[in-house]
């Protein structure tokens, strides 16, 4: 019997994703993240930049997680895990917390998502049957200035999560700006999906093999690896 | 003179229905919220509660205790995550009124704003919208009620939503600080769906950390005015608390 060694990993990690999200944030942003990788991405921008993230429940300017004996219970995330407030942090109600997202004073919002469709549509808080909690996402889709997605290119059983049309419930029709996966980086166009970076080591049949929706590939991408 | 400190926890619930109140309830998840004023409604057996918050309790404790009492008949929220929750939803005997969380805490400053209904584009194109997601079940798992379909009107090129303001019967939350004229103050993000809760119902009850004579706390400094809030009993007077 022979044992197939299996495939070394290609693309990005988790963490990865997060940094590479991390590079398009530009000094003075204001953005909110998501659970999952979206959580990570505050830890890799670079400190030459100043980006305020807000959490939902009434803070901008949310800092890193706190030591065990910093916890305060007063002080918690979108998450309801504990967080702490740089200097300079706001806190306040949640109407002006959800008044300065549907005001589009939210340069980005990062989340991840269940399913993404060619034309931006996006699923990501229902599964029919199981609990039923939308949060802030379908305010934050709609308020945010841009929309990102970060997230594993496909789901656990191997099904692309960037499909032609949505089968799951959505959040919002047509808000998806960017997709960051572990395999790539996708615009949103009014032409439909275009591939403008892939992963290292990663190349064009990779994605489309992974990806349920035809997508075009920017000029010079696949020629160098990046 | 005004005095809106009470002396007892029986004293500030005293005018709480007992039956079929709709009843808001500030915090975010534990965060921030009335956890010993719930416990002391589900001591005094209220039943049949129309509950509205951003969760429907985490744990055992606060609005998780009296869901797993069977005293929630309804529920008006954004994210009601407690396992619990979703058996009593799936088994038909809990009414959801899902909302986005956004549209909650709007929902119920309009209700405190004297302002009836509103457009937001929070919801447009989904099910929440489009009167499709399954709001009652019944005993055998059928969907008996699905989600109002909302009214959908243009607006410089956008469509919005028409969300009705919340009125709640009584709004039980929680404070930091408090004086004998109501003033309130919050700590971190202690705050959030807490003065939205008391600013929209007809009767507002806190429970508060301490209380200070008043002018004490400086009046740029009250985050929610004594006008909104009827009754105040410091936390320690309150259930196991008070041991």
């Amino acid at each position: 019997m022979t044992v197939q060694p299996e495939a070394p990993p290609i693309g990005r990690t988790r963490a990865e994703i997060a940094a590479r999200v991390a590079e398009d944030l530009n000094d003075g942003d204001y953005v909110n993240v998501g659970l999952g990788i979206p959580l990570l991405v505050p830890d890799h921008v670079a400190p030459d930049k100043q980006v305020l993230f807000h959490s939902e429940n009434g803070l901008l300017g949310m800092g890193p997680a706190p030591a065990e004996h910093e916890r305060d219970p007063d002080l918690t995330e979108a998450g309801k895990g504990f967080t702490t407030a740089v200097a300079g942090a706001a806190i306040f109600d949640s109407a002006v917390s959800f008044a300065l997202i549907r005001g589009g004073r939210l340069t980005a919002t990062i989340m991840g998502a269940l399913q993404v469709s060619a034309s931006g549509d996006l699923a990501n808080w229902y599964v029919p049957g199981r609990r039923p909690g939308v949060g802030g996402a379908m305010d934050l889709v709609q308020g945010a200035r841009t929309v990102w997605i970060a997230m594993e290119h496909v789901d656990r059983t191997g099904a692309p999560k960037i499909v032609e049309r949505c089968t799951l419930p959505l959040t919002g029709r047509g808000v998806v700006d960017r997709i960051y996966t572990d395999l790539a980086v996708l615009d949103v166009t009014p032409a439909g999906l275009v591939l403008t970076e892939l992963a290292p080591g990663v190349d064009v049949a990779t994605v489309r093999a992974a990806t349920g929706a035809p997508f075009a590939v920017a000029a010079g991408v696949g020629e160098t690896g990046r | 003179m005004i005095d809106k400190i009470r002396g007892s926890v029986a004293e500030a619930l005293a005018d709480v229905p007992r039956r079929g109140a709709m009843i808001a309830v500030g915090g975010f998840g534990d965060c921030g919220a009335p956890l010993a004023l719930v416990e002391a409604l589900c001591e005094l057996d209220v039943r049949d509660v129309h509950v509205v918050s951003n969760n429907c309790g985490i744990g055992e404790r606060g609005l998780a205790r009296m869901l797993i009492e069977g005293r929630i008949a309804r529920f008006t929220g954004s994210f009601p995550a407690h396992a619990e929750f979703l058996a009593q939803y799936r088994a038909g005997r809990i009414h959801l009124d899902l909302t986005p969380q956004g549209t909650l805490a709007e929902r119920l400053r309009a209700g405190g704003a004297g302002i009836p209904a509103f457009y937001t584009p929070a919801g447009v194109g989904t099910m929440l919208a489009d009167g499709t997601f399954p709001a009652a079940y019944g005993p055998d798992g059928e969907v008996l009620a699905y989600s109002e379909p909302k009214e959908t009107r243009e607006f410089d090129g956008r469509t919005y939503v028409l969300e009705r303001a919340l009125k709640p019967d009584v709004a039980l939350i929680r404070a930091h600080r408090a004086d004998r004229l109501g003033n309130l103050a919050f700590r971190l993000t202690a705050r959030n769906f807490n003065p939205l809760c008391a600013m929209a119902a007809r009767l507002t009850i806190a429970e508060v950390e301490g209380v200070v004579p008043v002018g004490e706390l400086p009046p740029d400094q009250i985050h929610l005015p004594g006008v909104f809030v009827d009754h105040i009993v410091e936390e320690e007077l309150i259930g196991d608390r008070a041991a």
